[in-house]
């Protein structure tokens, strides 16, 4: 029995509760949030620290805190949603199937927001050589393992990455008690935010060694060390750098992948450097009615921009489902020089458009720079720019008329 | 025959596959039998940490015990695999010659394999090969399609599971210390679990089998460790390859050479490296071999991505062959001809997954040529594993999520698996708690994220099954736990 819905949200995280929220509030009625876990909220549930909504509520907020005021709205506006049910299919005619424990359930939907967030890199998948001991976590699991479920996880930590997650995961080790001896980071710079390697690390006299990377980790049974060793510019490491460091927990913050692996089923094309899906200035991807924001399509730093782009992709929604979509020809993006991806990969249409940009090392004063052949469309000035701080960009309708092609680059 | 508390009629050292598929063998006559492993769980040697592949048999020498044993136990896997609810699929294997030189090599193979009796081997063109294998690169290969894979853990686990239905008693976490010849002619094994006492004592402990053969007689047999790395491939990557995929063997490298094997849960496994070493228990990946693994993947399989990768681990083979000479030395399965009763089993390396009945059969034949056994009418056959609930069709599981809505619960997102495999899984025959037990029997924890989703799910199931405290909670044996304890000596929530 197939169920007939407006709108399905795979996914009740940041990205998802504001999706539907923006959307009931555009006035669309039939929307299902699908939510694995038995509550709603998703990874902002762990992070029990502040600095959430600065930009959007102007207050700095828990995670927790900052979910329950999406929560609320959901309630309020009472738009259903499914708890502990995982959705296991998805094809490209927007058919959802969802398994819990009253069953199996298929649902068609005529928009599809994929709202699935992102998971962290392994060892495996970096491929850090050694014995294989316990005591080696991606720092999202001890942060779970720790805040939500209130468990310790080790007593002497070394912590590899310096991505956020692990940052306030060095601060909140510290704070229960435990040493935290260092932050190895293989890059000369972090991928952390700036604020939070001031709050997490130096506040706490925690040493952040750039260009630096675990080598080997030995333990039988528990972890009994690890070797870090210094980096040298082209990647190897400095001969006599080695040091090994009794401790008895690793943990890892050395990326996010967003979770695509119903995209892929759905036939999604994926972007190779954000590897969220490949979306036009609606935030829709190749295929017609499914939409991506939030973690899924590019990882975030921010929670606030999470929401503003969930806010933001539910106009061309709104215009999808009332049949206001009319593709012209697509404009041509190129990205050039300073920029390591942009997000919406596609123009098809001429509307007010944000554009989402990482850029590819740390800099200061420089300039954003839009233009068609010579032309310069736009550009905005920065007075510091960071691979870790996402940039946004609004281009206006005006701005983008009459555009064949448009180029991207960082001077 | 008799049983007292701590007297077995056969006491077999080593819950390795050969160890489990003897006890099984033995199970189908009348004796009592235990089985001592130094480990938490079964198969925690070489067993669970090589290709799992059952080898067809060309590759050995024609005459000797491995092309034998592994001919019969090959064509007599999938009725095993039947018998105990083990994934077995036939899906063939290419050898794949680059150069030109290495085609010969084929045809010795070939004739060498047509004399152990492997059936079907066919040498094949450049193009024959790009049918079957599109994305590989090579000139010819030497086609078998009698090669199949299984997955060794869960055989290992399935044999042992089916020997304690019959009877046999399973002692883990029982080390050997020292083994004596009473003067009634018994053995005492003194273990750091007790004494026992036994008729027959049949030395099935793989990589330390030397050691356990010199408790009771002089140094005649030395087992040298040699260590293969691997990596595992993201299940998305499945596509590139259709069979297993290996270079040509190169002669006395005491390996077959860095292979892609396709498993059963259809990932991919790179590897094995073939290295000395000098500790048997270094697991250890290194940084040099995950390089060299790359680059032969690059060789071969160029579509592959360092992106697709998973994992790496390492297993060791128990190898005869010094370091110095390389190569293969044969199975040795014998009685000692020094002490009576007691049945050596000295370097069981690659193909001891296809030889493990074989080779069971062999060791019930020695002690059955003395003993004249009586067969145990009692003897079932058939074990059921745990059933996958992602492998059944819609109606299915919608009929298993009715009849136990904890099939309706995915708790491993990666694996698809629920928390009524789950909670099986936990509920082990053997009784084990080890994390690393449960993702052996149920697959969760092995995918893309690693346990990311699912390790605090599971670790809560665990707890409640078995009300363990949170230092309670291994990975993999004594001292690996997971959690130092609760997060702060003041709260504590049970």
């Amino acid at each position: 029995m197939l169920k007939e819905k407006e709108v399905i949200i795979i996914g009740g995280g940041a990205a998802g509760l504001a999706a539907a929220v923006a959307c009931q509030e555009k006035g669309i009625e039939d929307i299902l949030i699908i939510e694995r876990n038995a509550y709603l909220g998703g990874i902002l549930n762990q992070c029990i620290h502040d600095g959430f909504g600065l930009e959007k509520f102007n207050s700095s907020l828990s995670g927790p805190e900052y979910a329950q005021k999406y929560i609320d709205q959901v309630k309020e506006k009472k738009i259903p949603f499914l708890l502990d049910s995982m959705v296991i299919d998805l094809s490209t005619q927007k058919e959802v199937t969802v398994i819990n424990r009253q069953g199996l359930q298929h649902y068609r939907a005529k928009v599809i927001i994929l709202a699935m967030g992102c998971r962290e890199r392994t060892r495996g998948a970096i491929g850090i050589p050694g014995a294989r001991p316990s005591g080696i976590y991606t720092a999202g699991v001890a942060q779970e393992l720790i805040n939500l479920k209130n468990y310790m996880v080790g007593k002497k930590i070394v912590i590899l990455g310096s991505g956020d997650i692990g940052l306030i995961m060095a601060r909140r080790l510290t704070l229960e008690g435990a040493e935290v001896i260092t932050v190895a980071e293989k890059l000369p710079y972090s991928s952390g935010l700036p604020r939070n390697i001031n709050q997490c690390l130096y506040d706490f006299d925690i040493p952040l060694l750039l260009n630096h990377t675990v080598i080997d980790i030995e333990g039988n049974g528990r972890l009994s060390s690890v070797t870090i060793a210094q980096l040298g510019k082209r990647g190897g490491i400095i001969p006599g750098s080695q040091r090994k460091i009794a401790c008895d927990t690793l943990l890892l913050s050395v990326g996010l992948i967003p979770e695509n692996e119903l995209s892929r089923e759905a036939g999604i094309v994926l972007d190779n450097i954000t590897g969220g899906p490949q979306v036009d200035e609606r935030g829709q991807t190749n295929v017609p009615g499914i939409f991506a924001c939030g973690n899924v399509l590019q990882v975030h730093d921010i929670v606030d921009n999470v929401s503003l782009e969930a806010e933001y992709i539910t106009e061309g929604i709104l215009d999808y489902l009332q049949g206001r979509i009319s593709e012209s020809q697509e404009i041509k993006m190129t990205l050039g020089a300073g920029l390591r991806y942009v997000v919406p990969q596609k123009i098809f249409t001429i509307k007010d458009t944000i554009f989402s940009f990482r850029v590819n090392q740390p800099g200061k004063k420089k300039t954003l720079v839009f233009e068609e052949d010579q032309k310069l469309i736009k550009k905005k000035y920065f007075p510091r720019v960071n691979p870790a701080e996402m940039l946004r960009v609004k281009l206006s309708s005006s701005e983008l008329k009459d555009i064949n092609k448009l180029k991207v680059k960082l001077v | 025959m008799k049983t007292t508390n701590n007297h077995y009629d056969v006491v077999i050292i080593g819950g390795g596959v050969v160890g489990c598929a003897i006890a099984r063998e033995l199970s189908k006559y009348k004796t009592s039998i235990a089985v001592l492993e130094k480990e938490d769980d079964v198969g925690w040697g070489i067993s669970c940490r090589n290709s799992g592949v059952v080898h067809a048999g060309f590759n050995y020498k024609s005459g000797t015990l491995r092309a034998q044993l592994c001919v019969e136990g090959n064509k007599s896997f999938a009725k095993l695999c039947h018998e105990l609810d083990v994934p077995y699929k036939k899906i063939g294997k290419v050898i794949v010659a680059q150069k030109k030189e290495e085609i010969r090599e084929l045809k010795k193979l070939k004739t060498q394999g047509e004399k152990n009796k492997v059936g079907g081997l066919q040498i094949i063109d450049s193009a024959e090969l790009k049918r079957l294998e599109p994305n590989v690169k090579g000139i010819a290969a030497l086609y078998s399609p009698e090669t199949a894979i299984t997955s060794p853990y869960l055989l290992t686990i399935a044999l042992a599971e089916n020997a304690l239905r019959n009877g046999v008693s399973f002692f883990l976490n029982t080390k050997v210390k020292n083994i004596v010849k009473l003067k009634n002619s018994d053995f005492r094994i003194n273990t750091n679990k007790g004494e026992f006492t036994s008729s027959y004592v049949i030395n099935s402990a793989g990589l330390y089998s030397d050691k356990v053969a010199h408790m009771v007689e002089k140094d005649k047999y030395r087992i040298y460790p040699c260590r293969g790395e691997y990596y595992v491939l993201d299940k998305n990557a499945s596509w590139i390859i259709n069979h297993l995929i290996y270079p040509v063997p190169k002669a006395g490298t005491g390996g077959l050479g860095v292979h892609f094997t396709p498993t059963i849960d259809k990932n991919i496994l790179i590897g094995p490296s073939n290295e000395y070493i000098k500790q048997k228990d270094n697991l250890s990946t290194t940084s040099q071999i995950m390089k060299m693994l790359s680059a032969e993947a690059q060789k071969f399989l160029p579509l592959i991505s360092s992106r697709d990768i998973i994992r790496s681990y390492s297993g060791i083979r128990a190898k005869q062959a010094p370091p110095s000479e390389g190569g293969y030395w044969d199975f040795v399965i014998e009685e000692s001809n020094s002490v009576n009763n007691f049945i050596n089993l000295i370097g069981i390396e690659s193909p001891g997954l296809a030889s493990a009945q074989p080779i069971a059969k062999r060791v019930v034949e020695i002690i059955n040529k003395k003993e004249k056994l009586s067969p145990n009418s009692n003897f079932n056959p058939f074990r059921k594993g745990i059933l996958r609930f992602e492998e059944q069709d819609e109606e299915t599981k919608k009929a298993l999520i009715k009849q136990d809505p904890d099939y309706g619960e995915i708790i491993c997102r990666c694996e698809k698996v629920t928390k009524k495999e789950i909670l099986e899984a936990i509920d082990n025959p053997l009784g084990v708690k080890d994390l690393i037990s449960i993702k052996y029997r149920s697959r969760a924890m092995m995918g893309r994220c690693q346990g990311g989703y699912c390790l605090t799910r599971i670790i809560e199931l665990l707890r409640e099954k078995y009300h363990l405290n949170p230092q309670d909670i291994t990975l993999k044996g004594e001292h690996s736990s997971l959690l130092t304890g609760y997060r702060s000596d003041e709260v504590k929530i049970c």
